[in-house]
């Protein structure tokens, strides 16, 4: 039974003809994949391929129906645009878009439709779909990325112990991530956030027979759990305080004031947390470089571009509740910026003393989910978006590429195993730099493209001239600068250390098969076209109707639940400003390694007089950043061995020696008692009584048989008296 | 009428039996004296009997009669095994149910 | 059809268990094949007709209300009746026990623990089940009580004979300090007769009834059934009998005990205390939800000191009804649904770590965590139906457990009017902390138990070999369920939620101005 449930705002204006059955129908992109996890978890088997046909055909299905979605969004879209008809989907029975009434700015909004799920204080709590530009962004990069993934492992995990049940779970994710990103209510967002937790513990875990890995997915998940809190948190909060789960409803009352400021910051603060542990924030990031630890398919997808950047989405999703919470239109910084900015520095910073090429990966992908939290806590909603979109490929590919370097040397250790490449793995390491370039965000590269939208979203005052942006954020401006030249700096190192130089492994490596390197051609090129799409207003090199197309696709504009965001002019002197920054890192970095380094010799790793030789700063720097800043001691040995360690044995101690001791001595006193009443009360005194009376019925016994001689006359003497004694009686007294 | 003298006959008999009944050793004589007051209370019972003229003393008398026999018979083979288990009848001796 | 349920529908399933267990008894004890063939048989014939219920129940579509009421004189001298019947509430936990009983005598069939003697084990689980459904029918509060009481004895013949090693003292623990706290109830229960002055006993009389007693001695009545119900949930610092009793049980004995006898100390508070007493329900609620939360953390705390698997499991019970008990403490049509679903979701899916725990000491013939590790290499369908119920314990979205815990959450940041926000806040925020614990022992308990290899001790044990027939049979109808109340709540919400509100809109007037208890958003 599906009963429509109407969004808050009342539709009005024109219907436009049906004509999105793909956007009505959308449930079933996350259903293909859910299914496919049952199918292969069932029945994997027995396939020739062990199960992974059924997930890439699941996979593909989404992806194709995915498309299609798109460009029936798009088409929509496009056909609103131009002034005046207000854009809504009409389906029916279907539910109406919330577009603002009145106002003619020729948004679409999003297509909702909902059932009940379960009732509870006699009220309906619905669950269902909501499709908009944001989801459909979403539901390309994840279906691509986990298509391409798919592929991918066919070679790269051929042949493991668990095969099927990787792509059972590869399956799962994708079903949960999907049923994530097109959620119209804040619990379906909810479970669809912790499934994918679950999924990226049990992948990471793949391998759970090695310890190290089952700790690192415990950890993933408990981390994420400590931020789940936030989130249960501030769902709860959000409802009461909207008087709805429905996302649109939600964020229509933070933006009419429904919901007063203390509450949305509250809850704002709540779903923060939670952002923070799922998107790898700092300080409760800890997780991401651990999870590496399991198949680099798994990182590429879940750790790269899908799953951690569902803190990105839910921020944007629930932006409504984010920006007044935040006051972010205002003009002083928020916490949101802040972490952000403080993530970028972090994630960079210690991507630098990593051996491990997955971990430099990693902590690459903290810091770039820094910017994108960045760049919503300053209010440049679509630079952020842009760049989950662009950085999913690039990131993508930069992992893969390194799986496929670590399928040819069978390790992960760049100082050890690696050097000299590029000669052995061509397409590996060409795929590989450009996903360093577009990381890096140097020109025509997509990173370019939405890591300048960004620090142009930031605004300083006044400064680059003609940035607007909303309020002073030149903290993060300056944050961002900084990381982008680490950026490169830190990727120059990983490249020297693993294509360039002498060869320091074992073996001969080879370049991997087709099956990874088409993949990473796909993904490279996306990188390199993935900017196109939003090329920045004014830019003059391309017609007017190619400029800013992803911003008109995906931003909400016009509609009751998206805040009026403003945003930056973009400049090019900023712009030139932070290539020249990202080429001085580069260059140093370049200096570093390609000069000083490889004149040492060809196959060295690091310069034997480097400054950590020298300078017992730069030692204690260096010791810091090894240390990852002492968190993880924090997390690991100090609050989880207190709480697993002392803290549950006294909390266990007082159960069994002060707790239990009370009913214990209860029953132990309770026998005391009981003793004394038996021996001395009951035995003494209530059976005395009962004794004695046994003595004297004896004693007096003894006394009465005397009378008994068995002397038959004297019986009859003192019958013959008594008869006389009573006769005498009867005739005297009656 | 000489009730008086057949009710003091039927005293003195009586007596006399209470007597041999308490404090004669011989068994015989025990139950000869039961006899006797068997037979003191039958003088009595036709006595009054006759005073009232009516014949229910007579009939009274004759059930007294009657048990006295059987009870007789009984207690002459009592005796009768008493002498040939201890061959002697002497009462004072029989006190074994002495408590 | 409908008549015939509606004057035996209850008594049948409620007596036929006994009748089938006085039938056992006559049979010799060597027949052991035709003792298990009656149980069986009997405790199916049981559960069909929970689905003949069901089906019914459906039919009349009056979920708030009482189904298949019985009321017949019983014992006039003391105004006490037999009065049965179900609504929304008490059916769902009916069936549950209906459906895990028979699962719990499948799973005996090829395993009885030592001593073996399967004709007095099997007719303590019939006895027990009279026990168990006849508590969730009574409406009258004797009726009640002989009920709640008779699941004790073959409970503590249960632990006492067929238990691990320190079972006489766990048993006889159980039996008394239950039995203490029902001591209590019941003068709770004649002190609500005496002064509520309606000459009965029937439960559903007597909140009107109870309208009249004056507020502090309710405060009084309430402290009785407080700590009879509270020792049986059990609540926080009373609850030192659990992880003895569930040790040492035999694991069919651990199942029962778990899926439904805690539910009769949670099932009481809602379906007995608050509604006759609600004002005092409002004065003791910060107080059992402080206890509630402190449960929560520290069966969690306890949960993580422990080696022994089973212990692990039983202090998770803690846990799991200090969640439970703060959806009731929060007085709201949110927090008290949450709760019956909590009920159901606890009772499905500890049962089931129950049996695996069974099933691994019957391998491993141990359960020290420290000497076992790597299930799912031995035994990987039994290793991953644990890590399933592990999920399933931590609240995961799309199971069963996380409808017991997300509304109990929710319902604490708004609870009833008459209660204080900032108390509930933090208690709520405390209990999310709960939950962060949960996936801690669980996690920890599952890397100790399933991940890793094998140990030398046990590599090459053919005992320790995958799920048998049997235990799948067994488990099957739970798994499906756990799956299915996740992802469809609906299911039980949509029973459970209309007779929540009735009956917590039945309350008085007089607690608050108007409305009662009613905090839901937008009321």
């Amino acid at each position: 039974m599906l009963n429509a449930i109407v969004a808050a705002a009342e539709s009005s204006g024109k219907a436009v003809a049906a004509s999105g059955w793909f956007l009505e129908n959308a449930w079933l992109i996350w259903l293909f994949p859910a299914v496919s996890f049952l199918l292969i978890l069932l029945f994997g088997k027995r396939f020739p391929r062990g199960g992974s046909e059924i997930g890439i055909a699941a996979v593909g299905a989404s992806f194709v129906f995915g498309l299609l979605t798109a460009i029936q969004w798009i088409s929509e879209v496009e056909g609103a645009g131009g002034g005046g008809a207000e854009g809504e989907h009409a389906l029916g029975a279907g539910g109406r878009a919330a577009a603002a009434e009145g106002e003619a700015s020729g948004g679409v909004g999003a297509l909702t439709r909902s059932i009940t799920w379960l009732t509870n204080g006699a009220e309906a709590i619905g669950a269902g779909i909501m499709i908009d530009g944001l989801a459909v962004m979403m539901i390309f990069v994840v279906t691509v990325v986990s298509l391409l993934v798919h592929i991918y492992s066919t070679d790269y995990v051929a042949g493991d112990r668990r095969y099927t049940h990787f792509f059972a779970f590869l399956s799962l994710f994708t079903a949960s991530m999907l049923f994530f990103v097109t959620a119209s209510t804040t619990i379906q967002m909810l479970v669809g956030w912790e499934l994918v937790g679950v999924c990226s513990f049990v992948l990471i875990g793949h391998w759970w027979e090695e310890k190290d890995n089952s700790d690192a997915a415990l950890k993933a998940f408990l981390t994420n759990r400590v931020g789940d809190m936030g989130i249960i948190i501030g769902v709860s909060i959000l409802f009461f305080g909207a008087g709805t789960f429905d996302v649109i409803g939600v964020n229509e009352a933070a933006i009419t004031g429904t919901m007063s400021h203390t509450v949305t910051l509250a809850a704002a603060l709540c779903l923060t947390a939670a952002v923070m542990s799922k998107s790898g924030q700092f300080f409760l990031h800890t997780w991401l470089p651990d999870a590496m630890a399991g198949p680099t398919p798994v990182s590429a997808l879940i750790h790269a571009a899908t799953m951690v950047v569902a803190g990105i989405y839910m921020v944007a999703r629930l932006y409504g509740v984010f920006f007044e919470g935040y006051s972010i239109g205002g003009s002083s910084i928020n916490l949101l910026a802040l972490i952000g900015g403080m993530t970028t520095l972090v994630g960079a910073s210690l991507a630098f003393v990593q051996n491990d090429i997955k971990r430099v990966l990693a902590y690459s992908t903290v810091s770039q989910l820094g910017y994108m939290v960045l760049a919503l806590g300053v209010g440049a909603w679509t630079a952020a978006l842009f760049h989950l979109f662009t950085h999913a490929f690039f990131k993508a590919c930069l992992f893969l590429g390194s799986g496929s370097v670590s399928h040819a040397v069978h390790s992960f250790d760049m100082k050890e195993d690696m050097g000299g490449l590029r000669k052995h793995m061509p397409h590996t390491y060409r795929t590989f730099m450009i996903g360093t370039v577009a990381l890096a965000g140097l020109p025509i590269l997509s990173g370019f493209w939405s890591k300048d939208e960004i620090l142009a979203g930031t605004g300083g005052w006044g400064l680059f001239g003609g940035t607007g942006g909303n309020g002073a954020y030149t903290v993060m401006l300056a944050m961002g600068m900084i990381t982008a030249a680490l950026t490169g700096a830190y990727m120059t190192r990983v490249v020297y250390l693993t294509f360039f130089g002498e060869f320091r492994g074992h073996g001969t490596p080879h370049e991997s098969g087709p099956r990874i390197t088409v993949p990473l051609w796909i993904l490279a090129g996306l990188a390199v076209v993935a900017g196109f799409i939003n090329f920045p207003a004014g830019f003059q090199l391309v017609p007017a109707s190619w400029e800013e197309k992803f911003l008109q696709w995906v931003e909400p504009v016009g509609v009751s639940y998206f805040p009026a965001i403003s945003h930056a002019t973009p400049s090019w002197t900023l712009a030139i400003v932070s290539v020249i920054v990202a080429l001085v890192g580069i260059g140093a970095a370049y200096r570093y390694y390609f000069v000083r380094v490889r004149a040492v010799s060809p196959a060295a790793t690091e310069l034997p007089d480097g400054p950590t030789t020298k300078s017992s700063l730069a030692r204690l720097g260096h010791r810091i950043l090894v240390n990852k800043y002492y968190l993880d001691w924090l997390y690991t040995t100090v609050i989880v061995g207190f709480v697993k360690g002392p803290l549950a044995r006294a909390a266990y101690w007082t159960n069994q020696n002060i707790i239990d001791r009370v009913v214990n001595e209860a029953g132990t006193r309770s026998v005391q008692a009981g003793e004394i009443v038996y021996h001395k009360v009951d035995q003494l005194v209530v059976d005395g009584i009962v004794n004695a009376t046994g003595k004297i019925s004896d004693s007096s016994g003894e006394e009465l048989r005397r009378i008994q001689t068995g002397k038959v006359q004297q019986y009859a003497a003192i019958m013959f008296a008594a008869a006389t004694i009573l006769a005498g009686i009867f005739i005297i007294v009656i | 009428m000489l009730l008086n003298e057949m009710l003091f006959l039927g005293a003195v008999l009586f007596c006399i039996g209470v007597y041999g009944v308490l404090a004669r050793r011989n068994g015989v004589l025990v139950l000869m004296s039961i006899e006797l007051i068997l037979n003191a209370v039958n003088i009595n019972l036709i006595a009054f009997g006759a005073f009232h003229d009516t014949v229910m003393g007579q009939i009274f008398a004759l059930f007294v009669i009657t048990v006295a026999a059987a009870e007789v018979g009984i207690g002459l083979a009592i005796v009768l095994l008493l002498y040939r288990n201890r061959r002697s009848i002497d009462l004072d001796q029989v006190d074994l149910m002495k408590g | 059809m409908e008549s015939f349920l509606n004057d035996w529908g209850l008594s049948i399933p409620t007596f036929l268990p006994i009748i089938g267990a006085a039938v056992m008894m006559l049979i010799p004890k060597d027949r052991e094949q035709l003792h298990k063939l009656i149980a069986l048989a009997t405790t199916v014939a049981v559960a069909v007709f929970g689905l003949l219920l069901l089906i019914q129940f459906v039919d009349n579509d009056n979920y708030g209300a009482l189904n298949f009421v019985v009321d017949k004189g019983w014992i006039d001298v003391i105004d006490s009746r037999y009065i049965l019947g179900v609504d929304g509430i008490s059916l769902p936990l009916m069936l549950m026990t209906m459906l895990i009983v028979p699962l719990c005598v499948i799973y005996s069939w090829n395993h009885f623990p030592e001593p073996h003697n399967p004709k007095a084990f099997l007719m303590l689980i019939l006895i027990l089940e009279t026990g168990m459904i006849g508590t969730f029918a009574a409406q009258d509060l004797i009726l009640f009580f002989v009920f709640f009481e008779v699941v004790l004895l073959p409970m503590y013949f249960m632990i006492g004979v067929w238990g691990g090693e320190n079972r006489r003292y766990a048993a006889i623990k159980f039996f008394l300090f239950t039995l203490f706290g029902s001591a209590l109830m019941l003068v709770s229960f004649l002190a609500l007769y005496f002064l509520a002055d309606a000459g009965t006993f029937d439960m559903r009389l007597l909140p009107e009834a109870a309208a009249g007693i004056a507020k502090s001695s309710q405060v009084w009545v309430f402290g009785g059934m407080f700590l009879g119900f509270g020792v049986k949930v059990p609540i926080f610092p009373f609850h030192t009998w659990l992880p003895d009793a569930h040790t040492e049980a035999p694991t069919v004995g651990s199942v029962i005990l778990a899926a439904v006898l805690l539910k009769l100390g949670t099932y009481g508070f809602v379906r007995i205390a608050i509604p006759i007493l609600p004002e005092a329900a409002a004065e003791w609620a910060p107080f059992i939800g402080l206890l509630a939360v402190i449960g929560i953390i520290y069966g969690a705390l306890g949960c993580l000191a422990q080696r022994d698997l089973k212990r692990l499991v039983a202090f998770s019970s803690v846990a799991h009804m200090g969640f439970v008990m703060l959806g009731i403490s929060t007085l709201t049509d949110f927090g008290i649904n949450a709760a019956v679903f909590g009920m159901v979701a606890h009772g499905l899916i500890t049962g089931m770590l129950f049996f695996l725990a069974g099933s691994v000491k019957e391998r491993y013939h141990t359960l020290d965590m420290s000497r076992l590790g790597g299930l799912l290499v031995q035994a990987p369908r039994m290793g991953w139906i644990l890590g399933f119920c592990a999920m399933a314990s931590l609240g995961l979205p799309g199971l069963a457990g996380f409808w017991g815990e997300f509304p109990a959450i929710l319902a604490s940041y708004n609870p009833a009017e008459v209660l204080a926000e900032e108390t509930f806040r933090s208690y709520m925020v405390i209990a999310a902390l709960g939950t962060v614990l949960a996936a801690g022992y669980l996690l920890w308990m599952l890397q100790k138990t399933a991940f890793g290899n094998p140990r030398e001790e046990f590599a090459n044990d053919p005992n320790v070999h995958d799920a048998t027939v049997s235990e799948y049979l067994a488990w099957a109808p739970l798994l499906i369920l756990i799956v299915v109340l996740g992802v469809y709540p609906q299911l039980l919400f949509g029973a459970t939620d209309p007779a929540v509100v009735n009956s917590i809109s039945e309350c008085l007037d007089s607690v608050t101005s108007g409305a009662c208890f009613d905090a839901a958003a937008g009321k």
